[in-house]
């Protein structure tokens, strides 16, 4: 369970800073593209977070240009893919198969409980997933995070 | 004694008796708030734990020792116990340890089910099932051909006892409800589905992990033919579950685990099966865990299961009128005023369940958030979790309103 390294912090309002809140009541970059590169689906069971996300990818398909979510669930896993929105324009796709659970804790910028790191990892998982089964590395119907210990 | 001379609860007498009660969480002492879960174990059970490992501990049944002996007595002496507590006149012979109620559910599910279920046969299930019932009725129907059938949750939650008797028929082997929801607190009438499912031919297993806690439960009233329940939610310890069964039926059940304690003879060849309830115990059982269940009966008699129903039901009606105040909390179950097991289940309106607990955990307040082991149930109601306070003989309405200024920093939070 390597998430315990990241934080033993118990969670509550520590979690909830006004960057969180802010991102979660204002979400940037939602809605549906009508022609992105590719679409993909996940969710968190336990919370039954849900997030789609649509991405754009330059030409030479090496990087970011547009990326929007639909979603529904709880304030960090909804916050956590609005920033992503924003972090991940611009960036190759090579950075983003790079991001790791640290990244998405840096980028909330608050410590997550264990119990609900989940939520917070859902939306990078989902980007990651849906680039991989573009490119024919992966196989994967929906991303879930419930198997992900 | 008539029901008006019971007196209400002297809880602050009770509260010393639990020491973890005390806790504090960064200058905030603890709200514990998630019964329905497990309940906090009092000191005389904690002892009984304590002196079990210190004076008696030992195997049971097979020694000829001292201590074997006296583990043993203790060990069969707790089934006895555990029998008159829910009024199971066949003592120690009608009631099997196991692990918890989700063992038990398994038990009669692999004992009786795979033995005599088969492709006409339907089992009748609710749509407020826990989990440890659905699920394992759904895979034995699956391995068996049987069919399982849900009875519907009306708009106020409680059961649509026309529709119970409707898929209730002589196709109905099983009918496996449970008593008190853990989820919305609904108070079913078993006794009343008991009476359907005989008529029928048809055995009825009865989920009373959140009933025999907190209410007075005869299994013979009910006319229950199984009756399972945990003890880590009853003021003793985890690692128990208690099975009730008919004496009849399990005299006519295969075991479902096989070993040691569990035979009378054994050869190369074949083995013969021990006398009730140790056909069902095999291998050393849970020998301090059952002693000390039924010391949290004694505890629990001691303080009485009727003075304990009214405290769990008006501490619930309480948190719906407070919760309901502000008008953006959507209560799951019964509706005010109505009879209900310690335990409301909400949301609050724009806040996710997780989100709460979370932040109501800043305030040391413990509920628990989430589908509560009925998916089905929440996807039902259209919500993905939920948030649960549940209460046990220890809370107060200090602690409800603690609960309520918790939530509403929650609500000031994500205005």
């Amino acid at each position: 369970m390597p998430y315990l390294f990241l934080t033993m912090g118990i969670g509550g309002s520590d979690m909830y800073r006004q960057q969180i809140l802010d991102h979660y009541k204002n979400p940037r970059n939602t809605g549906e593209l009508e022609d992105p590169t590719f679409t993909h689906v996940g969710e968190n069971p336990m919370c039954g977070d849900e997030i789609r996300m649509d991405v754009v990818l330059s030409e030479d398909e090496e990087t970011i240009e547009r990326v929007v979510f639909r979603g529904d669930g709880c304030a960090i896993s909804q916050a956590s893919a609005s920033m992503l929105t924003e972090k991940l324009h611009g960036m190759s796709v090579d950075e983003l198969q790079e991001l790791d659970r640290d990244d998405v804790v840096d980028m909330l910028g608050v410590d997550i409980s264990p119990m609900r790191i989940k939520c917070a990892v859902l939306a990078e998982k989902v980007a990651q997933d849906g680039a991989e089964i573009y490119f024919g590395e992966k196989d994967l119907d929906k991303t879930t995070t419930e198997d992900d210990d | 004694m008539g029901q008006t001379d019971i007196e209400p609860l002297d809880v602050e007498a009770i509260r010393e008796e639990y020491p973890i009660l005390q806790r504090e969480f960064d200058g905030e002492q603890v709200v514990y708030l998630d019964n329905a879960a497990t309940t906090q174990t009092p000191e005389p059970v904690v002892e009984t734990i304590a002196d079990y490992y210190r004076t008696t501990n030992a195997n049971v049944h097979r020694g000829l020792h001292q201590l074997s002996q006296e583990a043993s007595i203790a060990y069969e002496d707790a089934h006895d116990r555990v029998a008159e507590f829910i009024g199971a006149s066949g003592e120690r012979e009608e009631i099997v340890f196991t692990k918890n109620t989700t063992e038990s559910e398994n038990l009669v599910a692999y004992a009786w089910g795979m033995n005599e279920l088969g492709p006409e046969d339907e089992v009748v299930l609710t749509e407020m099932e826990h989990h440890a019932s659905l699920v394992t009725w759904q895979q034995i129907a699956k391995k068996t051909g049987a069919t399982c059938r849900y009875i519907r949750v009306q708009e106020d939650g409680t059961l649509d006892m026309d529709h119970a008797r409707e898929l209730i028929t002589d196709d109905t082997a099983m009918v496996s409800v449970v008593h008190v929801s853990n989820t919305l607190g609904t108070v079913n009438p078993v006794s009343e589905l008991a009476d359907i499912a005989h008529d029928h031919d048809a055995y009825i297993f009865v989920d009373a992990a959140q009933s025999v806690p907190n209410r007075p439960v005869d299994v013979e009233a009910i006319d229950a033919d199984f009756l399972a329940f945990s003890g880590h939610k009853m003021a003793g310890p985890t690692g128990i579950g208690v099975l009730y069964g008919k004496k009849h039926i399990l005299e006519e059940m295969e075991p479902y685990l096989y070993g040691g304690m569990m035979i009378s003879k054994v050869t190369f060849e074949d083995s013969k099966w021990n006398d009730l309830p140790w056909k069902f115990e095999a291998g050393t059982p849970v020998i301090c865990q059952g002693i000390a269940l039924a010391e949290a009966c004694d505890y629990l008699d001691d303080i009485g299961m009727e003075a304990i129903r009214r405290h769990e039901n008006e501490l619930a009606q309480y948190a719906i009128e407070q919760l309901e105040g502000e008008g953006d909390i959507d209560i799951l179950g019964p509706p005010a005023g109505v009879e209900r097991g310690g335990l409301v289940s909400f949301n609050l309106q724009d806040v996710h369940a997780h989100d709460l607990s979370s932040i109501l955990n800043d305030s040391a307040v413990a509920i628990r958030a989430g589908d509560h082991c009925t998916q089905p149930l929440h996807d039902k109601l259209g919500v993905a979790a939920s948030a649960r306070a549940s209460f046990y003989v220890y809370n107060t309405r200090e602690e409800v309103d603690k609960l309520i200024d918790a939530i509403d920093d929650a609500r000031q939070l994500f205005a």
